[in-house]
């Protein structure tokens, strides 16, 4: 029996051709069952993320099955899209590095784990895999906590809205109830704004120079907009500040701060000041309980978390090897039990 | 024969801090239950000693300094055994193993271990030296979290990112856990002072004296830190400070003779 693979990634084809095979959740049961009566094919897992749509498949034919698979695809999408194939070894291979985010867009990203499971699920409950599929995934999902968990490849935030999302985590823990007030409303700080939306924050304050703009930003992510003049008035409540005006001047200063955290009781305030020029005065990281952090230090720290993910590859390879190795004994040791009963 | 059970108890806590300091080292540290256990299988050792002390002296075996500074050591694992579970604090048990097995080697290596100061038969008097060792305990915990407190704001501050900034918990919920500690300690306290009172308990002035200082100190930093006079760093490094004076004060406190 062999392992086949036949798909496209984010790697080897746009979002254009990507969405075009994409398979939806409500059609992966009819595209299962089209693909388990190509010939020679004898179990089907498909797996479709934004950034891959892949096919996993038990077979004694590959060249048949890939035939079969190419041919379905082409007749579904009405294009010959440029799939890769890999056959065992490397097929298995290539599936425990996808689970353990080897393979994703961001390095060591952790929600493919999830689409992986979730794929395996459907497939399995449509009856579409059997002994060598089922064997193969659940292998993947051992792999793939062991890579999580005995090496470092999802240490650290790599983008600045994550890094962001995690250090509010250190200083607030739970997000629930903290309020988020933008100013300036820029691509960045409207990215990070949604990060911190996605982690649990309810109330989101836009203050912009022109107001619709804070307005039409407000609307999208459900906060509320102010007049520019105004964003004092609401600061005391205020527990993480992102700014990102085009204000040639510091917009926060620390004698303008000072005042205001007497008025805060205690609590901490976390400043993410996305402009350049700055528009937060270094100094104030210098007051109590507050946490600035610009966008250089917010880079770094991506940056820091990203080659630290990187220096682990190879501990993850190394795993991975010798969970494929032991998984191609387990497969030839079927075989001949196959053969001999 | 009874020491060995505190050998026992120190090589668990060792074990939990080397445990503890060999994952973050290795980048692999994740919370996990090995850092309680090796903290619960040390608290049973150490309540087993304790057991067979309190046998031997027959009565609460807090009659020397020796047996006060295990006591201690037991009161600061038995609050962060029912803290750090509850809050699940990470890295809490890391941060408490140093400080009980310090106390712990304090007491085997130091010539502490004399025939007991005073015999304490009084149920009163008894309850009133447990309790305030026991609150104690509570105050160590708290001074505990104010380390943590401080070093995960020095790293926040300083833009360090590090294993430990990933693995302590956030200074928020170390700030609120170390005020609930120090109500705690403080409540505990003001209990044991009552049932001195109650036991109608002489003792000498230089003992009544830096009792009453310590309860006094907490009681400010307590109603500072409720009434938010000052920010949640300085109630840390308060709650650590006072502390370093309690265990100073404690010869004081535990060794002098009742009058």
């Amino acid at each position: 029996m062999n392992i086949l693979c036949a798909g496209i990634n984010h790697h080897i084809a746009p979002v254009d051709v990507r969405e075009r095979l994409a398979v939806a959740n409500h059609e992966i049961g009819e595209v299962l069952r089209r693909v388990k009566a190509i010939d020679g094919l004898t179990e089907a897992v498909v797996v479709s993320t934004c950034n891959r749509v892949e096919f996993y498949a038990a077979s004694i034919c590959p060249e048949r099955a890939l035939d079969g698979i190419r041919g379905y695809l082409e007749a579904r999408t009405g294009m010959q899209a440029p799939l890769y194939h890999h056959d065992t070894p490397r097929s298995i291979r290539h599936l425990f590095r996808v689970a353990s985010g080897l393979d994703s867009m961001v390095l060591g990203e952790t929600e493919i784990l999830g689409q992986v499971k979730q794929a395996y699920a459907v497939a399995a409950d449509a009856g579409a895999t059997s002994r060598t599929l089922n064997r193969l995934f659940q292998n993947a999902f051992r792999v793939a906590k062991s890579v999580r968990t005995e090496t470092r490849i999802t240490r650290g935030a790599t983008s600045v809205g994550a890094v962001a999302v995690e250090l509010a985590g250190k200083i607030f823990g739970d997000l629930n109830h903290r309020r988020v007030m933008i100013l300036g409303a820029g691509e960045t700080s409207e990215r990070t704004a949604r990060s911190l939306v996605s982690r649990g924050v309810k109330t989101v304050i836009v203050s912009n120079r022109t107001f619709d703009r804070a307005a039409a930003l407000a609307a999208e992510i459900g906060g509320m907009a102010i007049h520019f003049d105004h964003w004092q008035n609401e600061f005391p409540d205020v527990d993480i500040l992102i700014s990102s005006t085009a204000a040639p001047h510091p917009v926060v200063t620390r004698e303008r701060l000072e005042p205001m955290m007497r008025q805060r009781a205690g609590r901490p305030l976390f400043i993410i000041d996305l402009a350049v020029p700055r528009d937060v005065e270094p100094s104030v990281n210098r007051l109590e309980g507050v946490f600035l952090y610009d966008i250089d230090s917010l880079q770094e720290i991506a940056s820091r978390s990203l080659a630290v993910r990187q220096r682990e590859i190879e501990h993850c390879e190394r795993i991975i090897d010798s969970q494929v190795t032991d998984f191609i004994g387990w497969l030839r040791r079927a075989q001949h039990s196959l053969a001999h009963s | 024969m009874e020491r060995y059970w505190l050998v026992a108890a120190s090589f668990c806590f060792l074990l939990s801090f080397g445990h503890t300091l060999f994952a973050l080292g290795s980048g692999t540290f994740r919370p996990g239950r090995f850092n309680l256990a090796a903290m619960a299988v040390g608290f049973a050792f150490e309540t087993v000693f304790l057991f067979q002390r309190g046998h031997l002296v027959g009565a609460c075996p807090i009659t020397n300094l020796f047996e006060v500074l295990v006591f201690l050591s037991w009161s600061i694992v038995l609050i962060y055994l029912i803290v750090g579970p509850a809050y699940r604090l990470s890295l809490m048990g890391a941060f408490t193993s140093p400080l009980v097995l310090a106390l712990l080697l304090l007491a085997l290596f130091s010539p502490v271990d004399a025939t007991a100061v005073r015999i304490l038969h009084n149920p009163w008097v008894e309850f009133h030296a447990a309790l305030s060792i026991i609150a104690y305990g509570a105050f160590g915990l708290a001074a505990i979290a104010g380390v943590m407190y401080l070093v995960q704001e020095r790293q926040l501050k300083s833009h360090r990112v590090s294993e430990l900034l990933f693995n302590l918990p956030p200074i928020t919920d170390l700030g609120a856990v170390n005020g609930r500690l120090l109500a705690t300690g403080f409540i505990l306290l003001t209990v044991a002072f009552g049932a001195g009172l109650a036991a109608d308990l002489r003792v000498t002035n230089l003992k009544t004296g830096a009792s009453v200082f310590i309860w006094a100190l907490y009681g400010a930093l307590l109603v500072v830190e409720r009434l938010r006079f000052v920010p949640p760093r300085r109630i840390a490094a308060g709650s650590v400070i006072i502390f370093v004076v309690a265990l100073l004060t404690l010869p004081s406190v535990s060794h002098l003779p009742v009058e």
